[in-house]
């Protein structure tokens, strides 16, 4: 009788797709080692429940197979893995910029799809597999721009939205894209009051169609983790981070302008455009320079870019607007 | 309280006051702030120096709840200086990390941007109270005009207080805690001596 060998115990049987990359595994040794090296001196607060409840980044990620793209940016250090996946803006999962690596755990990503309704042929909906074989996927290095005044570089994976929205048929009086985030009232206990979830953001046609506007699958040739927006969001690269709308699961196409998230929570603060702009400051602060993350001290601090460095691909959509205005 | 225990206790409430800035020290020199050292520096200091405000402001109620207490008035003119020291540091972190130490960005941040002008408001009310903080500053003024110019206390730790709900996105409830322990410290003051006044006016059976 034969008597067949369980997969998962035959060891050359596991894809090299499942294996936790070498330079992951050695991040987390010198992680490891430099957090006890800390807490033998002192603990912190912070360290302490790093230890207590250690996040959930460290596991077999699946690589993407991913070609080059022209669209990439170039000439910049890139933000680490471990800074771009432990400070998060991910209001659902909690205010403070560490929670999401701790509490994006639940967010269910398998299955999942998104919906596109609104001024189409007919409505469609793609599955996150089916988005994945869409088209090619592209390495697309970043800045990432926060309104809060930090700054990362980050390497994306996906390709531009444009792709897909040639997929969805839209009519010719749809002008403005809606994008709305997973919300279940069920594992987004931290979300605070006073804002309106689904999480919506929203872009002008013109805007969502332009080539850096990325559907973006996964960073440093990895799926998405959880807290960075798993598994589909958008990333706008010369507009605030928090255009950049997370975990998608519906794509409305719209013949007047969306409300949208912040901008309901925050009208003066947050305006529908909000492109990273030097020479308009956010209310409570000034928006010229930022801080780069990972950095030290002494050097976070860098000048601003208009449209963050993006203005030869994108000024153009802002002919004759005043900015000032439009922020 | 015999001299051994007051001194044992002072060597600790010195090393609790030290903590924040023995760790960020620590941090600096090892490169370990976190992603974002700038904003942790400026975190851990105006949070120690509003939690050492609002210790300082908690020993005069909590004498008066409990007399065995007394002995904690050692500890407030240390407090209230530590509190100075970090709030000192978290303004030198803005103007060295935010502000690059150029006096044109300062002066328009401290004109347009009103978290930081009620946040260097506050900075300001603590100077004159850390500068007649010495005994001989007390014995100068006399007991009574140095308790009157000490209750700018009060003032400057609602501005502080002012100014972390600014600095806060619209939703984000942080400073809740400490905000509402403020107030019922704040509370406390006439509640007590409303209370005492009540006790002692109340007929005893002879």
């Amino acid at each position: 009788m034969l008597i067949r060998k369980p997969n998962a115990l035959a060891g050359s049987n596991i894809p090299s797709s499942e294996m936790t990359p070498k330079e992951k595994w050695f991040n987390r040794r010198s992680f490891i080692a430099a957090a006890a090296a800390t807490g033998a001196v002192a603990l912190s607060g912070s360290q302490l429940r790093e230890i207590l409840s250690p996040t959930r980044t460290v596991r077999a990620d699946s690589k993407l197979q991913t070609v080059k793209s022209p669209l990439t940016t170039t000439g910049e250090e890139l933000t680490s893995l471990q800074d771009i996946t432990h400070y998060n803006n991910f209001y659902e999962f909690g205010t403070d910029k560490g929670d999401p690596s701790h509490n994006a755990g639940g967010l269910p990503t398998r299955p999942w799809a998104i919906k596109v309704s609104g001024q189409v042929k007919s409505p469609k909906t793609f599955d996150i597999d089916s988005l994945l074989k869409l088209r090619p996927l592209e390495d697309r290095t970043y800045r990432f721009r926060c309104v809060e005044g930090w700054s990362m570089v980050i390497p994306w994976v996906g390709y531009s939205l444009s792709e897909l929205i040639k997929e969805c048929e839209p009519l010719s009086n749809a002008k403005y894209v809606q994008f709305l985030s997973y919300f279940s009232g069920k594992v987004e206990k931290w979300a605070p009051f006073g804002y309106n979830w689904p999480y919506s953001e929203g872009l002008r046609m013109d805007e969502a169609m332009n080539p850096l506007t990325l559907l973006t699958v996964g960073l440093y040739g990895d799926v998405l983790p959880n807290q960075d927006g798993a598994p589909v969001r958008i990333i706008v690269p010369w507009k605030y981070g928090f255009k950049s709308a997370k975990s998608i699961v519906q794509i409305k196409f719209l013949d007047k302008q969306p409300p949208t998230t912040w901008n309901d929570a925050a009208p003066n603060e947050y305006g529908f455009y909000s492109n990273v702009n030097p020479n308009v400051d956010h209310p409570r602060w000034s928006q010229k320079t930022e801080r780069r993350i990972g950095q030290p001290f002494y050097a976070q601090r860098k000048p601003t870019l208009m449209f963050n460095g993006y203005g030869d691909q994108v000024a153009s959509l802002y002919n004759g607007m005043d900015l000032r205005k439009n922020y | 309280m015999n001299k051994p225990t007051l001194v044992t206790l002072k060597v600790l409430v010195w090393i609790a006051c030290l903590y924040p800035v023995a760790i960020l020290t620590f941090g600096a020199v090892t490169n370990n702030l976190g992603p974002d050292p700038t904003g942790n520096i400026e975190f851990t200091t105006g949070l120690a120096a509003l939690r050492l405000l609002v210790l300082s402001l908690a020993i005069t109620p909590l004498r008066q709840l409990w007399s065995r207490l007394s002995w904690l008035i050692k500890f407030r003119r240390l407090l209230g200086l530590f509190a100075f020291f970090y709030a000192s540091i978290h303004l030198l972190a803005y103007v060295g990390l935010y502000a690059y130490f150029d006096p044109h960005t300062m002066i328009q941040d401290i004109a347009k941007r009103r978290f930081i002008t009620v946040g260097v408001l506050a900075w300001l009310l603590l100077v004159p109270l850390a500068l007649t903080s010495t005994t001989g500053a007390i014995k100068r003024l006399g007991g009574k005009r140095w308790n009157q110019i000490h209750k700018l206390v009060y003032v400057s730790v609602c501005l502080g207080l002012l100014h972390y709900w600014w600095q806060v996105k619209a939703g984000v409830t942080t400073p809740l805690g400490i905000t509402v322990v403020m107030a019922v410290l704040f509370l406390a003051r006439p509640t007590l001596s409303w209370w005492k006044t009540r006790r002692s006016s109340q007929p005893r059976p002879a």
